[in-house]
């Protein structure tokens, strides 16, 4: 060791971390080099990768375990230690929209926290479908070859883009809420009623039998699903056509005849709000806070929306849609075929950032009092008193969401990238 | 005309259409402007939604601090040349159109007037003094670091419950000048002294300190400048506030996580990497309301943060986590050829990151970060959910203040839109002006 020595003088500037990091596969070689020079071992830079992320993990651990120790103790100090028995304790408060569950003050904690998710899925998912309806709409027509349209898609962009969205859900509510009393209520054909307390519409319900119904036609759709796969399946083998949308239509509407006579003729009632005492009663309703945050949501989105799709439409070469025209496809076939593929995969990933921005911000809900899971995990530390465990609880639930939102598009995302390529 | 309105049959109805649309718009709402609203929560309040309940007597302060503002984006528009030009521009006819505000109210006086009036001018003198040769970018960078000292001195007012302790401020000064201390030295003594000049730097900052620790006391027992609590505070001046401190103080923080992120050391990736994707999954709103509630908890009893701090210290959190996204963003985008050549040239790991892949990256992300902040400025009004007095908040307060008012919220709304709406515009716009110049889109 002695004798190799001044190996070290001649190259005393060459810095173990550059030669590993620009060629990684040498690193058999280097270590080979360090143990025969004999690399006092605070130069040895696997040591010091391990010692580094040693001391980062005990500040990081530290610093974490110092706050936390502060709050229980702090939290302990005023006989609240962090338990879950309170879920089960009685909510005591109302929430004047449910979905799909039934609510009332008596229920406990727990499950009104339910009702509050299924409440910030349902805004969710209808904001995410009818914003990327609009938002395509607004897309199409900002790439118009009509000037007037075009403006009017990007002045419609311009307002939305530039204005908080809190504001524009306070405008929506106060507009909802400013709406005639009810003995005045708008009412439009459908019957859609508008008043101060929300919108009525006529809405199905099951009748006997329904269910019944249903099932046979639940049968029929899948059978038919089945059906124009394996038709097109046929179709790329043989090369003929098998109207398979044709067949598949066939068989749904033959389930839906049969399950309309099992039934015995009347699956399905249709629940028209009347006018009675006070309020109208039966078909939907929906509350203000409701149709304000839903409507805000999805125009707001919207102008977001659209400006991924246009930049995903125009950043397909002009050369591509001329090459489809150039060898005979039509012009509905080229946008199908051509541009439409190639837009999606730079439309895609953005597009998922604004789907998880509309889910997050569900919950402005809170401001304009609709129940979503943040405004009744507020009401329930008001309530119980227990600000840590509700609120772990309501990080969770938009952390799943937020999750389940990019493992879906991402997978979808992935599929059209091989796909096209 | 013809071409684009009437091409075809289709074409000619969705003009017809269109038009009809446009009319339906602009008689609703020029009618609702004209005739049917009361614009007297808008009209009747201009110092509430400008400073809110700012003590009256101590406007000076906020006019000082717009003021030196108004001059450092004038100098930085002069110096930077034409990247910060529609900006400046727009703030200073902003301030100005300001003056004009159309209010009766006796407390907006004449001097409030020509005191927003005074801001172009400023602007302007900033302009032709930034473009001096003898004023280099390294000077601005100073007086907007003294500038915010200023501020929050300014602002905060010293001593007694709500001020700053003149030992803070003297600190905070002294941690700025120890790079002014830095930038002599350099002159002063030859490269390799290493040792003087880290002696120098901070034997000068002390010494500032020092100096700066007696004045403030001097102005402390004149009683010059009263503390003014941050519950006090309110309206336009804390929107601006919120925005901006959030997305100037969460910059390093997003590029330390950003660098964390792409690190190869696996504990620093994975904690990076939690980070961020963490806060990113959670609406702001629950990040506001955890750190006005569990904030309180997680600290030691006697480091009571007041209210306004939380929120600030929420928005910087979250502001954080998405700025490290942009800013990793940057460094995607430098060819791996740079950090080759660095390395062929011997330079070590923290001198290739800082002195050749950061600038060229944090190059790249000025107009992505130019976006954040449109974002960041239009989610300060969430802070409400949370009780801060910014615009929004002044806004429904002035509404709840008076039964009459409660029918004309649209008003008020309609007003907060409005002003959001041409910052936003003109930060975008200004944006997008900035992307060309850059060639970012062309690479």
């Amino acid at each position: 060791v002695q004798a190799l020595q001044p190996a070290l003088i001649i190259y005393p500037q060459v810095d173990d971390q550059n030669i590993t990091k620009s060629s990684p596969p040498s690193e058999g070689s280097l270590q080979s080099r360090n143990s025969l020079l004999g690399t006092s071992f605070w130069r040895d830079e696997r040591f010091l990768r391990i010692a580094a992320q040693a001391i980062f993990v005990i500040v990081v651990v530290g610093v974490l375990w110092f706050a936390i120790n502060t709050m229980l103790t702090a939290l302990e100090s005023r006989g609240l230690s962090p338990n879950m028995q309170f879920w089960s304790q009685e909510a005591g408060f109302p929430i004047n929209e449910t979905t799909i569950l039934d609510y009332d003050p008596t229920r406990p904690f727990w499950y009104a926290f339910v009702i509050g998710i299924l409440n910030t899925l349902r805004v969710s998912i209808l904001g995410v479908v009818l914003a990327t309806v609009l938002g395509v709409i607004i897309a199409v027509m900002r790439l118009s070859t009509n000037w007037l349209i075009s403006h009017i898609a990007l002045a419609y962009i311009e307002f939305h883009r530039n204005i908080p969205l809190l504001v524009y859900l306070f405008i929506w509510f106060f507009a909802a809420s400013s709406l005639p009393a009810v003995r005045e209520s708008i009412i439009w054909p459908g019957p859609i009623i508008l008043n101060q307390r929300g919108l009525y519409a006529a809405w199905p319900i099951l009748a006997e039998g329904g269910v019944l119904f249903l099932i046979v036609l639940g049968i029929g759709f899948l059978a038919s699903v089945i059906a124009w796969f394996g038709l097109r399946y046929i179709e790329e083998i043989s090369g003929t056509r098998t109207f398979k949308w044709l067949v598949s239509l066939a068989i749904l509407l033959v389930a839906g005849v049969i399950g309309w006579f099992l039934s015995g003729g009347q699956p399905i009632l249709i629940d028209i709000p009347i006018l009675g005492g006070f309020n109208y009663t039966g078909g939907l309703r929906l509350t203000p806070s409701f149709v304000a945050l839903i409507l805000g949501l999805v125009l707001y989105t919207a102008a977001f929306i659209a400006e991924v799709v246009r930049a995903g439409i125009q950043a397909v070469n002009r050369g591509q849609v001329e090459a489809g025209l150039a060898i005979g496809l039509g012009k509905y076939q080229t946008l199908n075929l051509v541009v439409f593929p190639q837009a999606m995969r730079v439309i895609i990933p953005p597009l998922i950032s604004q789907f998880l921005n509309l889910t997050k911000n569900t919950s402005l809900a809170v401001a304009i009092g609709y129940f979503d899971v943040f405004f009744v995990g507020r009401t329930i530390i008001n309530q119980a008193g227990r600000a840590i465990e509700v609120f772990i609880m309501i990080m969770a639930v938009y952390l799943i969401i937020s999750l389940f939102i990019s493992l879906i598009l991402n997978w979808y995302n992935r599929r059209i990238q091989f796909a096209t390529r | 005309m013809r071409k684009n309105l009437f091409s075809s049959w289709f074409d000619g109805i969705l003009t017809v259409v269109g038009v009809l649309i446009i009319l339906f718009i602009v008689w609703t709402v020029g009618d609702w402007m004209i005739n049917q609203a009361n614009w007297a929560p808008v009209l009747d309040f201009p110092l509430l939604y400008l400073v809110g309940q700012y003590p009256r007597d101590q406007l000076w302060r906020v006019g000082l601090t717009l003021w030196t503002t108004s001059f450092l984006f004038g100098m930085s528009w002069g110096n930077w040349g034409n990247l910060l030009r529609t900006f400046a521009l727009a703030l200073g006819i902003f301030l100005g159109a300001m003056a004009l505000y159309p209010t009766l109210s006796e407390s907006f006086t004449l001097n409030i007037r020509l005191a927003l009036l005074l801001n172009p001018l400023l602007i302007y003198l900033g302009y032709l003094l930034g473009k001096r040769s003898f004023i280099s970018g390294r000077i601005v960078l100073v007086l907007w670091l003294l500038s915010a000292v200023l501020t929050i001195i300014l602002l905060s007012g010293l001593g007694g419950q709500n001020g700053l302790s003149p030992v803070l401020v003297a600190g905070m000064v002294g941690l700025v000048t120890i790079y002014i201390g830095y930038s002599i030295a350099r002159h002063l003594f030859a490269a390799g002294r290493t040792i003087l000049v880290v002696l120098f730097s901070f034997l000068f900052a002390i010494g500032v300190a020092f100096l700066v620790f007696l004045a403030l006391g001097q102005i402390e027992s004149t009683g010059v400048l009263p503390g003014v609590g941050t519950t006090l505070w309110g309206g336009l001046l804390v929107t601006m506030l919120l925005a901006v401190v959030g997305i100037v103080v969460s910059f390093p923080f997003g590029v330390a996580l950003a660098l964390g992120r792409r690190s190869d050391l696996p504990a620093v990736r994975v904690v990076s990497t939690a980070f961020i994707e963490l806060v990113r999954g959670v609406p702001l709103v629950t990040i506001l309301f955890m750190f006005s509630i569990i904030l309180a908890l997680f600290l030691p009893a006697e480091s009571r943060l007041d209210r306004l701090m939380r929120a600030l210290i929420a928005m910087i959190f979250f502001s954080s986590a998405y700025m490290a996204e942009n800013v990793r963003g940057g460094l995607q985008a430098i060819p791996p050829g740079q950090e080759e050549a660095a390395q062929a040239l011997g330079l070590p790991n923290w001198q290739i990151t800082l002195r050749i892949v950061l600038p060229q990256a944090l190059r790249l992300v000025i107009p992505a970060i130019v976006g954040q902040f449109i974002t960041l400025f239009k989610d300060t009004t969430l802070a409400i959910i949370v009780g801060i007095g910014e615009i929004l908040f002044i806004g429904r307060s002035i509404i709840n203040s008076n039964p009459k008012f409660v029918q004309h919220q649209m008003e008020v709304f309609f007003f907060i839109a409005v002003i959001f709406w041409i910052f936003s515009y003109v930060l975008s716009s200004s944006s997008r002006q900035l992307e060309s110049q850059l060639g970012v889109g062309e690479r």
